[in-house]
């Protein structure tokens, strides 16, 4: 298998990055870690003119701290983020999802801002980072833009990048007070993409009211979905095993599976949605106890 | 054609090629430079007989376009044997009966190594990780835990 031919650059700013995409649109594809990019052109389902490596331009990796909130560079690498302990006392859920993703060969190339814009709805750090309300910044030669991840993912393998942006980091508003979050999958076997995945995170005032419910569903529609009906019926309440149970079942209501060979029919899945909301929810729920 | 010059520095030697955009680093090493320890196997990310270590860590060579491994430190199987003595990882894949067939050997070993590389001491779980992304369909491969709690052993008797 082997690609069709192309002009290689590998710029070391990100100026120079942008202004190859600006000259070059969507003839040119952005080379991030390759881990969905390369096998695409390998099958030659995506032939770009020009890629544009963005591996040299290091001030795209990073995970900062500021105060109330994380930023993490486009180009920081999944085991980058299971290392982090930076993220291993803020926001663990991060740790815990870069673990399920692949294996280390896959871990140690493939990036954050790869996944994003992937956009593959069986994608792990999608469910995450709506759980979380993250936001994505772009950057272009216009400037920047901020868009909710919850509008970044349009379609399948669709965001709303345009051809001359990329994806520049993702901005975390920190959980207050207790919280905690998990990301609970279920695979075929070690390394492969989620038949059903759910990320959860939570937060719990002084009397056990929950003040934060973020839930993202993986490989159960389009996209990575945003559990809204879910999130905003267990907001206020308090956490017991009839909420939880509530709530797994109106997120397995939002949930759009289709049948597939490989990984089980519509029915089974939407039943997974809701087994797996409430392990992740009863974890994200004991992590915030501290317990 | 748009041939570019690189320069690789593979087990320890500078090796300056020419290569295609569009070619793999597994190509390059199995094609070009005569190592043919890495395998061709899925080509795609699936199987893990390519593997080889760049700048420390794990890669699927097959995926790795050689022209981004410009400037960087590569590591074969071949490089594992040095002075006329095998790497004890090398060692106890052999000492713990990992090879059967021994396609998947060269991917698994490099694996290993790269696993000791960035963590000496690993739990049961990081070593049951460390192979996630080899397959071995002899199971031969059943061993390869086994190998690797030899090779720690094999290592600190070298040290001491
Ligand atoms: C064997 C294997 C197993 C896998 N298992 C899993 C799994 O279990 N879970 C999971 O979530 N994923 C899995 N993946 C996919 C993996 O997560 C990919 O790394 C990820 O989808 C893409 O990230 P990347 O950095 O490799 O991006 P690339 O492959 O380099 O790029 C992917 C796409 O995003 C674009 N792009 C990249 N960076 C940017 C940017 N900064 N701005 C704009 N566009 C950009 C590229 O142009 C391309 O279209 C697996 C992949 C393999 C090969
Ligand atoms: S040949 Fe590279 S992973 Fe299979």
């Amino acid at each position: 298998m082997i690609p069709r031919n192309f002009i290689y650059f590998s710029p070391s700013s990100e100026k120079e990055a942008l202004e190859l995409l600006n000259e070059y649109k969507s003839d040119a594809r952005i080379l991030a870690g390759g881990m969905s990019l390369i096998p695409l052109m390998k099958m030659r389902l995506v032939s770009p003119s020009y890629l544009i490596d963005i591996n040299k331009v290091e001030s795209l990796s990073y995970i900062k701290e500021e105060k109330n909130r994380l930023r993490i560079g486009a180009l920081t690498r999944y085991y980058e983020i299971e290392k982090s302990s930076t993220l291993k006392k803020l926001l663990p859920i991060m740790n815990e999802a870069a673990t399920w993703v692949g294996d280390p060969q896959v871990r140690n190339m493939g990036t954050i801002g790869g996944s994003l814009s992937h956009a593959d709805p069986s994608g792990d750090f999608g469910s995450v980072i709506l759980a979380l309300n993250g936001q994505i910044i772009t950057s272009s030669l216009n400037g920047q833009r901020t868009i909710k991840a919850d509008d970044f993912f349009v379609d399948s393998f669709t965001t709303a990048l345009n051809a001359n942006e990329m994806l520049k980091e993702i901005v975390i508003d920190l959980p207050e007070g207790m919280n905690g979050g998990a990301y609970v999958k279920l695979e075929r076997k070690a390394g492969d993409f989620a038949i059903v995945a759910v990320a959860a995170q939570l937060s719990i005032d002084s009397k056990g009211n929950c003040n934060y419910a973020g839930i993202g569903l993986t490989s159960v529609g389009p996209t990575n979905l945003k559990a809204k009906k879910a999130e905003s019926f267990l907001l206020g309440k308090q956490l017991n095993e009839r909420t939880i149970d509530e709530t797994a079942e109106i997120a397995a209501s939002e949930a759009r599976p289709i049948d597939d060979p490989l990984r089980g029919s519509a029915e089974y899945k939407r039943a997974m949605v809701k087994v797996l909301t409430k392990r992740a929810l009863n974890l994200a729920l004991k992590r915030a106890r501290g317990v | 054609m748009s041939k570019k010059q690189i320069k690789l520095i593979v087990n320890g030697k500078e090796e300056i090629i020419e290569v295609n955009p569009y070619e793999s680093l597994l190509k390059v090493l199995r094609e070009y430079l005569g190592l043919t320890g890495a395998k061709r196997g899925c080509d795609y990310g699936g199987c893990g007989v390519c593997t080889v270590v760049v700048n420390g860590k794990a890669v699927y060579s097959c995926m790795y376009p050689a022209i981004k491994a410009e400037g960087k430190e590569i590591t074969t199987v071949e490089g594992l044997y040095k002075n006329g003595k095998l790497h004890p990882v090398q060692k106890a894949f052999i000492d713990a009966n990992t090879v059967q067939c021994g396609y998947s050997i060269p991917g698994a070993i490099m694996s290993a190594y790269a696993l000791l590389l960035n963590n000496p001491n690993p739990s049961d779980e990081d070593i049951k990780e460390a192979f996630s992304g080899n397959l071995c369909r002899c199971s031969a491969g059943y061993y390869w835990p086994e190998a690797i709690k030899l090779a720690i052993k094999y290592m600190k008797q070298r040290e001491s």
